[in-house]
């Protein structure tokens, strides 16, 4: 018997469509879930979801619908002066496609009493003096996550009214304060989703994916907040084959995935992920499924080496976003010094 | 005051910085304890460690510098200031002789 060595071993399970899904029993699954979870679970009668006209959220809303009929979901569309002018007319598109009346609420002055566009304007005049509101703005990590051991630093750009762009490395403090005061975005959509969940007695359904709950690119309390989520469980790519499943508009499909936070378009992998979806979601099925990474580089015909620093960014990631996915720490009642 | 660009200095401020600003002084890191691993650097602990290494070192980091093999222990960080040192010319660690 000649013995196989760990690097000669080639894990069969693993290859490029592992994540194929079937699409209608993974619809039937998700509408179950929604039901059991809203009706029989929450005790609410419909749900409520926020759509921005991009390709999550479409898909969660496609399948609330599904779940609940068009008269029990209501599509909140959640506009501030800095979103995308493209987003409400993709996102009653799709309203109109499945039956949902949309409800659309500018969030523009709530944020500004939260001062959310003044505190990140300051801060980013820390780094780069003449920027003021008539710029636009954006935050990047480096894209060569494959190709570079460099640990990701933000760096900010701005782009003056006239087209001139400028980008500089954040330093520690006003990396901290941009983020603390956009964040203000997503936690204020989700108190306007609130509102109207509870005044209707709904639930709000979270539009969250795999990647971005796992690797931990939401907002706690912001776009982390909901009542039950429909796509957690499903890759990016895994969305996409959903989204073609239940009818989701070309026009959302075809749609680069942006971060809708920042004033200049930001897309989701310059912003956080780093990597094409695609690739992305293969190295994460294997990282989490230790896949060897002989195999797993094998398979994608990568480097083991690029294998090996998309596995060391990923274990990083989950480790650096524990918190945001940590509930309220608490004693329990057993663990008080009553005697 | 003469100034002093020993090795050992280095270690003793970088390591009581670790200790003092990420851990509270409630524990130790080894010098080749794995901080990135053990979590004890996270993504805003490196930015924390670059902003200690160019404000109270003095030294000048630039993004490609920001790697695993600069950052990831005390040692690593040990032997990446003492190469800038020998690179970028004096460093901010000054003591007093007496």
């Amino acid at each position: 018997m000649t013995e196989v060595s760990a690097s000669e071993r080639v894990d069969v399970s693993f290859h490029p469509s592992i994540l194929t899904i079937d699409v209608e029993a993974e619809t039937n699954r998700i509408v179950e879930h929604l039901r059991d979870s809203v009706i029989r679970r929450l005790s609410r009668q419909g749900a409520v979801v926020g759509v921005s006209g991009g390709i999550d959220s479409s898909v969660a809303l496609a399948l609330s619908v599904r779940a609940f009929g068009p008269d029990r979901v209501v599509a909140l569309i959640l506009q501030e002066k800095e979103s995308s002018p493209e987003n409400p007319v993709l996102a009653r598109e799709l309203c109109r496609g499945w039956g949902t009346t949309p409800v659309a609420e500018d969030i523009t002055a709530a944020l500004e009493g939260f001062g959310c566009y003044c505190r990140r304007d300051e801060a980013i005049r820390e780094v780069i003096p003449e920027y003021d509101s008539t710029y636009r703005s954006k935050i990047t990590l480096p894209a060569n996550l494959l190709d570079s051991d460099a640990l990701g630093l933000f760096s900010v750009t701005v782009i003056s009214p006239e087209g001139d762009e400028q980008t500089k490395r954040l330093p520690l403090h006003p990396y901290l304060r941009i983020v603390a005061a956009t964040n203000f975005k997503q936690r204020t959509r989700m108190a306007m989703l609130y509102n109207h969940a509870e005044s209707r007695n709904y639930a709000v359904i979270g539009t969250a994916n795999k990647n971005e709950r796992d690797q931990g690119f939401f907002v706690k309390y912001g776009d982390g907040g909901a009542d039950v989520d429909a796509i957690a469980h499903l890759y990016k790519t895994q969305v996409y084959q959903l989204a073609t499943y239940l009818g989701v508009p070309d026009s959302i499909q075809r749609r680069t995935p942006t971060t809708d936070t920042y004033s200049a378009p930001t897309t989701e992998e310059e912003f956080f992920f780093r990597l094409p979806f695609e690739t992305m979601d293969l190295l994460w099925y294997a990282e989490e499924h230790q896949v060897p990474i002989e195999s797993a580089a094998e398979a994608m015909q990568l480097t083991t080496q690029q294998v090996a620093r998309a596995y060391r960014e990923f274990a990083h990631r989950r480790r650096s976003t524990d918190y945001l996915r940590s509930h309220v720490l608490a004693l329990s009642a057993r663990d008080s010094g009553s005697r | 005051m003469t100034e002093i660009t020993d090795t050992a200095v280095v270690r003793q401020q970088i390591h009581d910085y670790i200790v003092a600003n990420f851990l509270f002084d409630t524990g130790d890191v080894k010098d080749d304890t794995s901080l990135i691993g053990q979590g004890v650097l996270d993504s805003t602990g490196v930015l924390e460690m670059v902003l200690f290494l160019e404000e109270r070192l003095s030294l000048s980091v630039s993004d490609e510098e920001v790697l695993p093999e600069h950052f990831d222990s005390v040692d690593a960080l040990v032997a990446f200031v003492t190469a800038k040192m020998g690179t970028d010319g004096s460093s901010g660690l000054v003591t007093h002789e007496t």
